[in-house]
Formats: C-alpha cells, sequence, structure tokens
C-alpha cells in the first residue's frame, strides 16, 4: 500500500538517514525498532510532511508517487500520526479536538451540531465512555490518546504512527489500546508501531523492521520474531578503536559515592551503586527508563527524595545544586542549551560562573583579569574552538559548547562527575576529544558516571555499566557481559536472553 | 589534545562580525535616536520663534531634573528586568516613602531621608520574599502591592498632603552644585541619578552579584544547576528597586517640600518600564545595559519637554509618547531576530 524508497536526510551536515526503504501493507501492525537516534522519528517525520526528505527519496502509494510537502498532504493521502506528546488543544473540547485544522462550518460559523455528530460517531465506534462536548482538560493521558485515534479514524486515515503510545499508560489502559489496534487492523488499517518494549512488539507486530544508524537494516515476519534477533540487527556488529580507554579504576577502601537505596517515589524506584575514584560507570537504559531523574536525585536538583548519599564516607543531603557542587559533585545537564548554558553570555563568562568567587575580591567585586585568565587557561585546556574568550556561547559549535559546559564544572575540581549524554547532538571529530577528556580525567581520580544512550560509546568507555529500566537498576554488566546484546536485553526487559543471568 | 585554534571558520568569522554589530546597536541602540530627536526639537524651536530655546544650558539643566527620578527608577526596573521579571509596584513605593520622608521630617529633620530608603527597601524585600519564596510571577505580586502600598502612602499620611516647609534636604530638590563658578552647575538631582547609574554599572558589569543577575534572567534553571541561589538574587534585586523607589521618594520630597498619597508617583512605574524597554533591555531577561535605561529616560525626558517647549497640548504629548514606546518594542523584536536563544 505504501511504499518509502531511498530516503535520506541530512541534518547540518550529519546524515540522519542514509537510503531507507520500507513498505507497509494494508491491515498489518508493522513495529518499527532500533536504538534513540537510529532515525526512526526522523522516518516518521518525513512520512508525516513534518521535515522533508533529501532529493532522490520517492514516496509511492497505491502504485502511485506522491508528495508529501506539508502535515496537510500527508493527511490528504491518509496518513495519520500520534506523537509522544499528543498534539491537542487541552483548552478545547473533544470534538473541536478531532475537527482541529478542518471545523464544518457555513460563512466562517461554526456548525457545532454537526460536528458532535461527526464526533461521536468516531468516539462510538472505538467505544470511548466520553462524549464529544467533554473538555479535554477532563481526560486522562490514555482518553486523550483515544482521541487522537478517533481524530485519524474520523479523517478516514489509511495508515496510522504510533509513537511509543504506551510510555504513559497503565497495563489496563494498554491492554485496551491493544484490543483497540487489532480492531482497526481487522477493518484495514496499516499500524505503524514504534516501541522500545520487547514485549509489545513480540504481542502485537505482523512485521518487525529495524533501523540502525540511520540505515534499514531488514524485515523479519511474525513467525521469526524472536528477541535475539531483534537485539542483534538494533545493535550491530562492528565496535571500533574509536573510545578510549586507558585509565584504570582505583582500589580504595571506600569509594568516592555511594548510593544506597535512592528513589523519589515516582520515577526512580530503590537505586544502589557505588563508584570509585578513577572509575567510569556507565548507566544505560532507554529514554524515560528514569536515568536522568536519578542524576537530578543525586544532584539536589530533583526536589524530594528517599535513601542515602555517601561521599567520601560522610552521608549528606544535598537540597540544592550549589550544596552538591560545594561537596565536589558536578552534573554535566542532558541538554546543554536548555538548562547549561548562557546562550547570551560570552564563552568566559559561562566558563567562570559557578567559582566565580575565586575572581572576586573584597565585596564581591570582580577581578575581571583573573576571570579572564582563567577561561582562556580551560578554553586551550579542552581545545575549545573560539576566536576569543567574549564571543557569545550560542555562537559555537554543538561540541565546542559542550566542552565550554564540561570546562565549567572541572573548574570546580569536582571528585565526583556526572556526565548526561556528553555527546548528544555533536560532531564525531568533537565526540572522540570528549571521550579523550573523559578518559584523562579518569585517570586523574575523578569518579565519573556517564549516562548515555549509544550503547557502543558506553560499553567502549565504561568499566561498569548499570542498566536502568522503568525507574529500577535493573543490572550491573561488567567485563564480558559488557555487551550491545546484554544491556538492550535488561534495558527492554526481554525474557529470552542469557544476560538474564546477571541481573541479581 | 589539540591546542588553541587560531584560526575559525570564515562563516563564523561573518557570524561574529554580524553579532559584534548587532551588540553594538544593543549598547548604542538609541544614542543616535536621542541625538536625533534633540535636533529635531532645536530645529522645531528656531523655526516657531526664530530662536533656538531647547539647547540652552538652562533648559538642559531642566531636562536632567526632570529625568532624574525616572532614571533612579528605571535603573532599578533594568536588575529586575534583566532577571526576567517586572517590579509594577516602584510609583506606589515612592509615594509611601515620600510622605515617610515628609512626615519624619517634621520631627527628626534629615532622618527623614533615612526613614524613606528604609520604607523602600523594606517594601521592595518584600516584594522579593514574595516572589522568591512563594514563586509567585513578578507580575501579579507587584500588580497587588502596587495597590496596597498605592493605600499605605495614603494612610501614612491621612489621606491629606503633608508637607515641610523647612525640610532640611530641600537643596537635593532643587540645589545644584557649582562646578565652575558662574559657567556650570548641575543640579543635586541630576547629581544623584548619575550616581545611581554609576553603582548600578559597577554592580552588573564588575561584581558577582551582576554576572549573576545576568545569569539568572538568561536562564534560571541553569543558573540553579549551577549552584547560583536564585531565590537570593531576586529578593536583592527587588530589595534594590524598593531603595530606588525609596531614593526617588526622597528626590520627589525634596523637590515640592510635600507628599501626597495619593497622587505621587502615580504610573511612575509604566515611565520606568519604558525608560528600560526604549534602552535596550530585552522583556526576555539576561540582556541589556544600564546606560540603555539612561539613554531611555533621557529619550523620555527630552520628548516631554520638547513637545511642552513647542506649545503641544498634553494629550498630544501622551499620543506621541506612547507611539514612540511602541516603536521602540519594534526595535527590540528586530534586535533580538537572530538570537541564538530563539
Amino acid at each position: 500500500m505504501l511504499e518509502m524508497r531511498r530516503i535520506s536526510k541530512t541534518f547540518a551536515g550529519t546524515k540522519a538517514l542514509h537510503g531507507v526503504d520500507l513498505a507497509i501493507y494494508p491491515g498489518e501492525v508493522h513495529a518499527l525498532m532500533g536504538e534513540n537516534g537510529a532515525g526512526k522519528s526522523t522516518l516518521m517525520k518525513i512520512l508525516a510532511g513534518a521535515c522533508s526528505a533529501d532529493p532522490g527519496g520517492e514516496i509511492w502509494m497505491d502504485g502511485q508517487r506522491i508528495e508529501i510537502s506539508s502535515p496537510l498532504a500527508a493527511r490528504r493521502h491518509g496518513i495519520a500520526i500520534i506523537y509522544q506528546e499528543l498534539s491537542l488543544a487541552p483548552n478545547l473540547s473533544v470534538a473541536e479536538n478531532i475537527h482541529l485544522g478542518q471545523e464544518i462550518g457555513r460563512a466562517g460559523i461554526l456548525d457545532r451540531a454537526t460536528m458532535d455528530r461527526a464526533a461521536e460517531a468516531a468516539l462510538r465506534r472505538l467505544g470511548a465512555n466520553f462524549g464529544p462536548r467533554t473538555s479535554l482538560a477532563a481526560l486522562s493521558v490514555a482518553e486523550r490518546q483515544l482521541v487522537e485515534i478517533a481524530r485519524a479514524v474520523h479523517a478516514r486515515s489509511r495508515i496510522l504512527v504510533m509513537d511509543e503510545p504506551t510510555t504513559a499508560l497503565s497495563s489496563r489502559e494498554t491492554d485496551y489500546l491493544f484490543a483497540l489496534i487489532r480492531e482497526l487492523r481487522a477493518g484495514g488499517l496499516a499500524i505503524i508501531y514504534i516501541s522500545h518494549r520487547m514485549a509489545e512488539v513480540y504481542e502485537l507486530a505482523d512485521r518487525v523492521s529495524v533501523l540502525r544508524d540511520g540505515t534499514y537494516v531488514g524485515s523479519i515476519q511474525r513467525g521469526q520474531i524472536d528477541p535475539d534477533t531483534i537485539v542483534r540487527m538494533m545493535v550491530g556488529r562492528e565496535l571500533s578503536s574509536f573510545y578510549k580507554h586507558e585509565h584504570r579504576a582505583r582500589l580504595a577502601d571506600t569509594p568516592t559515592l555511594e548510593v544506597r537505596a535512592l528513589g523519589d517515589g515516582r520515577r526512580v524506584h530503590d537505586c544502589s551503586f557505588a563508584i570509585r575514584a578513577g572509575e567510569v560507570l556507565g548507566l544505560a537504559g532507554m529514554v524515560g527508563a528514569g536515568r536522568t531523574e536519578l542524576a537530578r536525585l543525586l544532584f539536589g536538583a530533583a526536589g524530594d527524595k528517599s535513601g542515602d548519599i555517601i561521599l567520601e564516607g560522610i552521608t549528606r543531603y544535598f537540597h540544592q545544586p550549589r550544596e552538591a557542587i560545594a561537596a565536589g559533585v558536578a552534573y554535566l545537564t542532558e541538554d546543554r542549551k536548555i538548562d547549561g548554558l548562557f546562550l547570551d553570555m560570552a564563552v568566559a563568562d559561562n566558563i567562570i560562573l559557578c567559582t566565580i568567587e575565586n575572581d572576586a575580591r573584597f565585596g564581591g567585586i570582580l577581578d575581571r583579569a583573573r576571570g579572564r585568565q582563567r577561561a582562556v587557561a580551560a578554553i586551550r585546556a579542552l581545545g575549545i574552538r573560539v576566536a576569543s574568550p567574549t564571543v557569545g556561547v550560542g555562537l559555537l559549535s554543538g561540541g565546542n559548547q559542550q566542552k565550554v559546559l564540561l570546562s565549567r564544572l572541572l573548574e570546580a575540581h569536582p571528585k565526583v562527575l556526572i556526565l548526561d549524554e556528553p555527546t548528544r547532538g555533536i560532531d564525531i571529530g568533537a565526540k572522540f576529544e570528549i571521550y579523550r577528556i573523559i578518559d584523562q580525567l579518569a585517570g586523574t581520580g575523578v569518579a565519573i558516571l556517564l549516562i548515555s544512550s549509544e550503547l557502543a560509546e558506553i560499553i567502549g568507555i565504561s568499566d561498569r555499566v548499570l542498566v536502568m529500566r522503568e525507574g529500577r537498576i535493573a543490572g550491573e554488566l561488567t567485563g564480558s557481559e559488557m555487551n550491545q546484546e546484554n544491556i538492550v536485553a535488561l534495558a527492554t526487559g526481554s525474557q529470552a536472553s542469557p544476560a538474564r543471568r546477571a541481573i541479581q | 589534545m589539540s591546542k588553541l585554534n587560531e584560526t575559525v571558520p570564515h562563516r563564523s568569522f561573518e557570524a561574529l562580525r554580524r553579532v559584534d554589530f548587532r551588540a553594538g546597536f544593543r549598547t548604542m541602540g538609541m544614542l543616535p535616536v536621542l541625538v536625533i530627536l534633540c535636533g529635531l526639537i532645536q530645529a522645531a524651536t528656531i523655526y516657531v520663534d526664530g530662536e533656538g530655546r531647547f539647547i540652552t544650558a538652562q533648559n538642559i539643566s531642566i531636562v536632567a531634573q526632570q529625568a532624574a527620578i525616572n532614571t533612579v527608577l528605571g535603573a532599578g526596573m533594568t536588575l529586575v528586568i534583566l532577571t526576567g521579571g517586572i517590579d509594577l509596584s516602584v510609583g506606589s513605593v515612592l509615594a509611601a516613602s515620600a510622605v515617610s520622608a515628609v512626615l519624619v521630617s517634621q520631627v527628626y529633620g534629615a532622618l527623614g531621608v533615612v526613614a524613606a530608603l528604609v520604607i523602600g527597601l523594606g517594601l521592595g524585600l518584600l516584594n522579593g520574599a514574595l516572589i522568591s519564596s512563594m514563586r509567585l510571577p513578578s507580575f501579579i505580586v507587584t500588580l497587588g502591592s502596587m495597590t496596597a502600598i498605592r493605600g499605605i502612602a495614603r494612610l501614612l499620611g491621612s489621606d491629606t498632603t503633608v508637607s515641610n516647609p523647612e525640610l532640611p534636604f530641600a537643596f537635593l530638590g532643587n540645589g545644584s552644585v557649582t562646578v565652575v563658578p558662574g559657567l556650570l552647575s548641575v543640579p543635586w538631582l541630576a547629581l544623584i541619578a548619575g550616581s545611581v547609574i554609576l553603582a548600578c554599572w559597577f554592580v552588573l558589569r564588575r561584581t558577582i552579584f551582576g554576572v549573576r543577575i545576568y545569569a539568572v534572567g538568561g536562564n534560571a534553571e541553569a543558573a540553579r544547576l549551577a549552584g547560583i541561589n536564585v531565590g537570593a538574587i531576586l529578593l536583592l534585586v527587588y530589595g534594590i528597586s524598593g531603595l530606588l523607589a525609596g531614593l526617588g521618594g526622597v528626590m520627589s520630597a525634596a523637590q515640592l517640600y510635600s507628599a501626597n498619597g495619593l497622587q505621587l508617583g502615580q504610573s511612575y512605574e509604566l515611565d520606568a518600564i519604558a525608560a528600560v524597554i526604549l534602552g535596550g533591555t530585552s522583556f526576555v531577561g539576561g540582556i541589556g545595559t544600564i546606560w540603555g535605561t539612561l539613554i531611555g529616560a533621557l529619550i523620555i525626558a527630552v520628548l516631554s519637554n520638547g513637545l511642552i517647549l513647542l506649545g503641544v497640548s498634553d494629550i498630544w504629548q501622551l499620543i506621541v509618547k506612547g507611539l514612540v514606546i511602541i516603536g521602540a518594542v519594534a526595535l527590540d523584536r528586530y534586535r533580538l531576530r537572530g538570537n541564538p536563544r530563539t
């Protein structure tokens, strides 16, 4: 029914997709799998008309070549997408949401009665227990999802894309959703289902296609779906000498940092682990497994918590990040633009900001020259490419921005360094340099907690790897157990893998 | 590890140049507007009266006095807006502290100045405490306190005009300091305003506190994660805004020998905000300079003074002033285009 041929996509010089082919048949649930960043979302955005593919790619529907130049065009071809973050207006009613952008009316005056009737018909077909006049704000996440599906049904969509639809659902709601998906499939709808959860794919999918690093790896039919095969397809085989690992963890009696039963009662539960000086501890897991939440909890950035944090033998309780920083814990935030850098400020100010007291004389008066010296030294130490320390940090490339942020943390001479996705969105050369910096820091005795969604990276530079799933530490891998299959198996909770043995 | 690269790619050089231009525009931004405005008004007075009545020593001294109070309020407002907030209560705080200054001076003389400053600081800290500890939006908190403090100002003076013909610090409002005898003397009011601007410049540029104000306004969450006590910064910033409003109250009382809780300082907050925005400080926070605010306050004063000199009715004065402010905001938008944060 639908065929995507040789689809490529280049973002600012990096290729996100390399000539991907994908065929969809009517009445099938087609699961799309791959690691974070493998290109699933980009491919679906192209299908939805949210971004355009590079020239050369083709999309065919019912034997005819079509152009999807805008979200409206996608809708006209019967393609509907339900994003992870639902795209509904919470201030409007259910009926208004179902008709959003295609309101029924005469001369600009809404025909609410017709709209309500049409919405009601779609809702009834889906077995919803709320009416078209209900305000969306009154509905739960699962019910809102139902509204999205109703919108697709109402628009007579033929292909429905669902991006991780069960992330926010309880198990009962998930069962209901699956029943609905099967019903829609029986009605001839094609459903593209993106998920990280092996169990769901196993239960639901007629076919599975796997992407890796922006390339299409292959598809398997229902009969041949087994977790090991999928995991192998997802992670691939080649491991390069790209990663640097020369430091050696020190065998001190007490670990630099010990965490006992840390939790917040919501997204993080009962996490215990220890990091020694000079050790790189990897923290793997799928997006939403609670890794960032754990890091922020540890850093005192996330409010109430239970459990103990023991730093160099002393139990600490950090209420605020500044207390953690003062104690020698530094945190590189996941998104440097949103909660890391001050984009309007100069490179130098960004570097010295955390430790600016060092440049001040009596009464908080700054010695600008000293601050600049410190900034210049830091710029040189990490090889940040910038014409002058007074340049605004917003103008730098991603890799250089990341190094600016990293050098701010290093100015505080931390004992424990938490790095949350340190190489996200930076080019390959900068990644290489960041790996070397991490290795050198570990060599000087810093205890490093490395959060990363790139499995090859986490395996390449960590001494041990913890894997989180649904807010808990699902297992620890050391030595030869540290391979991609075992990490994915722990992260997705797939049953059939030998890595189960690694779980205590 | 690679060494510091001396060369940067061609494209980023271009970007740097463009940004330097923008940064120059950002700080210099309104100065040409001020100069052109002065020239236009001078030309218009020559056209109307046959002689230039705008640029004379006497009139410039008047403009400086007219701009002084708004400059002081605008300086406090600049700090607040740099953190991404707003302080609507400065006009009411000014009234309350002016009334207190006059009342206290009736008994304790010059201590009236201290009383006004303490009251201003206290009210400002109260705003700051509500905003930082209860995490309420500054607009709503200061909208409320604007109304409540207006009530307090009237209460203090029993809803009458309080006055003191023997006001010991009246020289601040009407006197001048002779710099060169017979040639140049500077009004005290202008001197105070100039000192406040210099002090704010020093705080913003040369102190830890100043860097942190920009950091909080630029990205509050990043500031918190960088270990900055965001609440304390906000508390201090609103405290300073209140203190400067108190100083404005002293200046106003000194000028008039009296204070009226009902009328004094009405809509001064709007003039102060207009001065800050005219000066190129971004409402989003994190971008702006104190010099811009000085220029903004001067533009407003020059505009009022010039329109009066030309005999324009006060109704038309309002309309022109309003349009100038909107034009300035349009400029603000242009400036922010291509900003990395957007």
